[in-house]
């Protein structure tokens, strides 16, 4: 700071050289580099894309150490039908799973993020941060107790204990999503407004609130979605091949001592395929859930 | 009085289920855990003997070839290859990418992608990619390796004993950098407009710029993504179970975790588990009460 005010009250520098000459020629070639490195990057990124791709499209007798970069001799669809056969099943029963996660998740979080963003109850802050806490617990740390809570409870095993447990373990980032979005996008008059004419809380919320939460929904249905979709931890420790999502039969196909890699790539596209749909159609919301994650509002 | 409560009782009401729910799904199955980890609950046979401390200083001083030391410092190697990967990674991306480029959008949503995948997908390539396999029988990177003459970047992967974490970090990388630019890349977006005016109007450089006033302005976010990755990769699970199984190469306590409860170690499993969660908190609590201190002086 002291340097800059000693050149302002400097003489105006008649002296100074104009912008220097070599500032186009480093322009051409800052770009270049520029360009050429984010392309680098992008087939970097890209590549292991690629192998899933052109692999899953080989058959078995396709497939040896020579050549194991290049497109297939012939585009065969064997090894999609082989995962398919594998996966098809907990393909449908993840959707079963992670869409009342996502419907359930973003209510519940709606609910306490419209109250904590209007709520400035003593402690209101420590309450919040204790449950923010429960987002970032490694969740070993409850697995043990929770298979024996989950079945004492009755819940039945596979999808509805894993449809519990999701909701459960997203109400934190839910409700972090939700209150950030009430508290920064919702003007405070809006409730105001309607105290004054004497709607209730609840009245406030279903009328005035809801109808404007459409923005965090998507981006909470989205997140939960692909979390519960994505998820491999809860579901080894609550469901099995038989009854469990995709991400269990995935690893039951492709971690074989000697893995047909053919068969685990297409079904390692077909495992992405519908969180990949999700990123793609909807990324911008899909990053509000990411940005949502690390706090700041 | 009855105004407030006609006013707030609602609301109450509206949360108190998560609140219980959190309770005890949260607070009250840690607390279980912990008190699990200081039983002799050692078969699956119920037992509640308390032993106090013994199952930790078990770990640390009698586990058998120091096998839960191993699995910390296979953590660290992991986590220190991990973040530094990805902060680099990703700052550099976002430097490319914040003052606006053509396709811009592509980008981004290429460099991000990976996010959207599951471990358990991605650990099916990245399995095939780092095939160890050397020379005539080279596979996945190493061939690649190999047909540009670049041999002497082979390598074992993550079947190396002494640094195979190094490996194990790069699919992580590969997964997360993205997320760290798309950090770096709002901070970016946040500076005033002003700041870099006045920079040019005092002559700074193009380096001075970014030395000066960009940089020391990421610092927070630069925080946060140290964080928010530091803590995924001290509870990295899916990737390894996916990349190598569960093995004792790569393994490190989320995976031992899972390995101790397949033989109905429940106390040790316990034990572990909490050790975890404080590793955690360690990094998490401070950066939680940090934001909401600052929040409540915004």
């Amino acid at each position: 700071m002291t340097t800059t005010t000693t050149q302002r009250t400097s003489p105006p520098a008649v002296t100074a050289p104009p912008p220097p000459r070599r500032r186009p020629a480093a322009g051409v070639i800052g770009r270049t580099l520029r360009y050429g490195l984010l392309l680098l990057f992008l087939l970097i990124v890209l590549m292991p894309a690629y192998v899933l791709v052109v692999t899953s499209f080989k058959s078995g007798s396709d497939i040896g150490v020579n050549g194991q970069w290049n497109l297939p001799e012939q585009w065969s669809t064997e090894s999609w039908a082989k995962a398919w056969a594998a996966l098809g099943p907990s393909f449908v029963r993840t959707f079963q799973l992670a869409i009342p996660v996502a419907v359930i998740s973003s209510l519940l979080g709606a609910a306490n993020g419209f109250v904590l963003s209007r709520w400035r109850f003593p402690g209101a802050d420590i309450v919040f941060t204790l449950i923010l806490f429960g987002m970032f617990i490694p969740y070993q740390a409850v697995m043990i107790p929770l298979r024996d809570v989950v079945s004492t409870l009755g819940i039945a095993p596979g999808i509805p204990t894993l449809i519990f447990v999701h909701c459960v373990y997203g109400i934190p980032i839910c409700t972090l999503i939700f209150r950030n979005y009430y508290a920064t996008t919702v003007p405070v008059e809006m409730v105001e407004a309607a105290w004054v004419d004497g709607a209730g809380l609840i009245r406030t919320f279903r009328s005035i609130i809801l109808p404007v939460s459409i923005p965090g929904f998507v981006v909470a249905v989205i997140w939960q979605f692909t979390s519960a979709w994505n998820d491999y931890l809860f579901a080894i420790f609550l469901s099995n091949t038989r009854n469990g999502p995709i991400t269990i039969a995935l690893n039951a196909l492709a971690g074989a001592q000697s893995p047909d890699y053919a068969a685990s790539m297409a079904g390692a596209l077909i495992t992405s395929l519908p969180t990949l749909v999700v990123y793609v159609l909807l990324g911008r919301w899909f990053i509000g859930g990411l940005m949502a994650g690390s706090v700041k509002s | 009085m009855l105004t407030r409560v006609r006013r707030w009782g609602p609301g109450l009401l509206l949360i108190s289920p998560s609140l219980l729910l959190l309770g005890v799904f949260v607070y009250g199955l840690i607390g279980w855990t912990i008190k699990v980890s200081m039983s002799d609950r050692h078969t699956a046979a119920e037992s509640d003997g308390f032993v106090g401390l013994s199952n930790y200083v078990d770990l640390f001083a009698n586990d058998i070839n120091g096998r839960f030391l191993h699995s910390l410092r296979n953590l660290l190697i992991f986590t220190v290859v991990f973040l530094l990967g990805t902060m680099l990674l990703g700052l550099l991306w976002a430097f490319l990418l914040e003052r606006g480029v053509r396709a811009e959008g592509l980008f981004r949503t290429v460099y991000l992608f990976p996010m959207a995948v599951s471990f358990v997908a991605s650990g099916v390539v990245w399995r095939w990619l780092m095939n160890s396999g050397q020379g005539d029988d080279a596979g996945g990177l190493n061939a690649v390796f190999g047909q540009l003459h670049l041999d002497f970047l082979q390598n074992p992967w993550w079947t190396d004993p002494e640094w195979g974490m190094v490996a194990m970090a790069v699919p992580a990388i590969w997964q997360l950098s993205g997320y760290v630019m798309a950090l770096f890349l709002a901070g970016f977006r946040g500076i005033p407009a002003e700041l870099r005016e006045a920079a040019a109007v005092d002559g700074a450089s193009t380096f001075q710029l970014y030395r000066r006033v960009l940089f020391p302005q990421l610092t927070p976010v630069a925080l946060s993504a140290l964080i928010i990755v530091g803590h995924m990769s001290m509870k990295m699970f899916d990737l390894i179970m996916s990349v190598s199984g569960a093995q004792w190469l790569t393994e490190v306590p989320a995976v031992y975790v899972w390995q101790t409860l397949l033989t109905s170690d429940y106390a040790k499993a316990s034990a572990i588990s909490v050790i975890l969660l404080l590793l955690v908190a360690l990094v998490i609590v401070p950066y939680l009460v940090q934001t909401m201190r600052t929040e409540r002086r915004s």
